[in-house]
């Protein structure tokens, strides 16, 4: 039975992965902005088998109430055995090229607020010396499209920091997975074409779970994708940039 | 978008709406109501065959599919109508509780069994899946949602259980589950020679739990209506087996002539005489048992791209026997029937208005979608007309209005209900629109 903190767990891959440790009897945390959707969360896991659920409404973008939150989740679980932050939004790139207040409110939402977020769940974890920070960052972090760099640019932002945040926390026993979705079949792109390429989130959150079980480095989801990335990642720039990607 | 069901047949030009959360269904209602001609139904996982699940604009439940309640004494589990039947048997059979009535997927919407008033194989024992559904609430045209049970509005209940969709919009519904002392079945394999001796079978066995029968729709002469039928019941091993995933999937549709008359024939040839002893006892898990062809995903591609009816009607017990004979004669005949044809004893009927099953037997066979098929399936109407019985909405995706509305009685009843709600303003299916509702 673990303690879980999870962070924008209103989302379609958030809540599929709650599911799972709930299946488990874990007990768990619960932060997202919509408190009543997080109540109808809470009953639906409590009869899936989660030993205890609470839950907070939490504002990402507002970074000076996120020390009071995680302190509050903190003293309800214990402690963390696993943080699972899994909040963001796919910004408009077209408005964030002309608007920059909109490009500003992506990189809060996608990057700034993981990293105030974490800063709080680091110390708690690092005293400890056990548990795993899971964080749902995006395929699209690994190369800039121009289809929508300002989102990639904030996950790669946190993919970065990710990277260095591993190093750190490897002497204190804490693991650190970068969870890397391709394409998924969520609310955040209901208005998106689907192709053959899309997954649905319940196999996202089981790529989760057992990258976190492993402790993974970086995890794609699905696991193609790593393949995938490999190659847009191979491609020369002076080749990459004339390509509508 | 283009949509299709479970059939792939037929397609329609569709506005897919995916409400997140139980209170934005107004909302999206309300958008509606602004437009006069505005035409909705609600749509689970897509699991009917035809067009019931397709309208202009489809309000797509999958994403409210959470549990809301379980009371351990009473076995009473209240969620969403977008939650599944699959989820609800991963959650509840590894605590030895089974839904009472299960259809032959698991892969179907809480609100899409109501909507169907789905049966089992126990149908002749435990009635309907609505039979074991205690209340539910139903979100109305107006945008007011009303809890309907067979204490509180009553009839809009009997008319929202089968109703497929056209009273409202079920959010959520209170299901009685059923203790299991284990998630095996013991099942007891028959083989019949022929229909006599299948209906002979079925009779002798009505205090069996769970029945059904596999039928050769393709044999002829002799061996007209040969068939295997299936008998199970729960075991009390105290075992409980967590289901399995789903293990293959049909990628894409498969070219539709690999499904003839000689590939089907053959199939149905080795099927039947699969080496089983008489009256053989196996233990095999519950998934198998009720849902064998859940383990092939998306096998309604093998029908290829024009996609397949699928043909259930219910004849009542004094024609049942002729009826069926005449009409497997036909089936035969035409070298069209598939692999898949089940024949089940029905029980009574319920009040439900629109309610599918009736003292009797049904019979269900594919049709791939070719030329002639729409006569000849309107040749099997006539037929079952003749004997007093009725098609499945659920499988329906062509029958006419006269025929539905000569055999279901309470058709008109149905539509003063929806009329009184105010339901036939913005719910319709392609096929209320078709038979008259």
């Amino acid at each position: 039975m673990k303690n879980i903190l999870i962070i924008g767990a209103n989302s379609a891959i958030a809540k599929a992965t709650a599911r799972l440790y709930a299946a488990q009897n874990d007990s768990l945390y619960l932060l997202a902005r919509d408190p009543k959707q997080l109540a109808v969360q809470k009953d639906d896991l409590m009869v899936r088998g989660a030993t205890s659920v609470e839950c907070a409404g939490f504002d990402a973008t507002d970074f000076t109430k996120h020390g009071a939150l995680i302190a509050q989740a903190l003293e309800t679980l214990g402690h963390f055995d696993i943080v699972l932050v899994a909040h963001g939004s796919l910004p408009d790139q077209a408005l964030c090229e002309s608007d920059f207040d909109a490009a500003l409110e992506a990189f809060n939402v996608n990057a700034l607020s993981v990293i105030s977020l974490l800063n709080y769940v680091i110390k708690p974890m690092q005293t400890r010396r056990d548990g795993c920070i899971a964080v749902v960052t995006s395929v699209a972090g690994d190369r800039g499209r121009q289809s929508n760099f300002i989102y990639g640019a904030a996950k790669a932002m946190v993919s970065t920091y990710l990277q260095g945040l591993r190093g750190c926390l490897f002497p204190d026993n804490v693991a650190v997975v970068d969870i890397k979705p391709g394409f998924v079949d969520t609310p955040m792109t209901a208005h998106l074409p689907k192709g053959a390429l899309w997954a649905q989130p319940e196999l996202i959150a089981q790529r989760i779970v057992k990258g976190v079980e492993k402790r993974n480095s970086t995890v794609y989801a699905p696991g193609f994708w790593r393949l995938i990335m490999f190659v847009v990642c191979s491609v020369p720039e002076v080749l990459f940039k004339r390509l509508k990607l | 978008m283009k949509m299709h069901s479970w059939g792939r047949y037929p397609v329609s030009d569709t506005t897919l709406e995916t409400p997140t959360a139980q209170g934005s269904f107004a909302q999206y209602l309300a958008t509606l109501r602004e437009d006069d001609d505005a035409q909705t139904i609600a749509r689970g996982m897509g699991r009917s065959y035809g067009d019931s699940a397709l309208s202009h604009t489809v309000l797509a439940t999958k994403n409210i599919d959470n549990f809301i309640s379980f009371d351990e004494d009473s076995g009473l589990l209240r969620c969403a109508a977008g939650l599944t039947l699959d989820a609800i048997l991963q959650v509840f059979m590894p605590r030895g509780w089974f839904l009472a009535v299960v259809p032959g997927t698991r892969y179907v919407s809480v609100g899409g069994a109501i909507a169907s008033d789905v049966h089992g194989k126990n149908h002749h024992v435990d009635g309907t899946f609505c039979e074991h559904v205690t209340e539910l609430k139903l979100l109305l045209a107006s945008g007011t949602v009303l809890n309907c049970s067979r204490a509180e509005n009553v009839p809009l209940f009997h008319a929202t259980c089968a109703g497929m969709g056209l009273t409202g919009i079920v959010l959520e519904a209170t299901l009685r589950l059923r203790r299991i002392q284990s998630s095996s079945i013991e099942q007891r394999t028959i083989r019949t020679n022929s229909l006599e001796e299948a209906f002979e079978k079925f009779e002798q066995n009505l205090d069996c739990t769970y029945s059904v029968a596999w039928l050769d729709c393709l044999a002829t002469g002799q061996n007209t209506g040969r068939s295997l039928l299936f008998l199970g019941e729960h075991t009390s091993d105290e075992k409980f087996v967590t289901p399995g995933k789903r293990s293959i999937s049909v990628p894409f549709s498969s070219p539709s002539f690999l499904l003839n008359r000689y590939s089907m024939g053959l199939f149905n040839n080795v099927y039947f005489h699969k080496p089983i002893r008489a009256g053989e006892v196996q233990r095999i898990e519950a998934f198998q048992y009720f849902f064998p062809l859940d383990s092939i995903q998306n096998w309604n591609r093998l029908y290829g791209r024009k996609g397949f009816l699928q043909y259930q009607c219910v004849i009542p017990d004094e024609g049942a026997l002729e009826g069926m004979r005449k009409i497997l004669n036909i089936v035969s005949a035409s070298c069209k029937g598939s692999f898949l044809s089940v024949l089940k004893k029905f029980g009574p009927a319920n009040q439900n208005l629109l309610s599918f099953p009736m003292q009797g037997y049904t019979l269900a066979m594919d049709f791939k979608f070719e030329q002639g098929v729409l006569p000849l399936l309107d040749e099997l109407d006539r037929v079952v007309a003749d004997h007093g019985g009725r098609l499945y909405l659920a499988k329906d995706a062509r029958m006419s209005a006269e025929f539905f509305q000569s055999s279901y009685p309470h058709w008109e009843r149905m539509r003063e209900i929806r009329r009184e709600f105010s339901a036939d303003s913005l719910f319709h299916s392609l096929q209320s629109q078709r038979l008259g509702l």
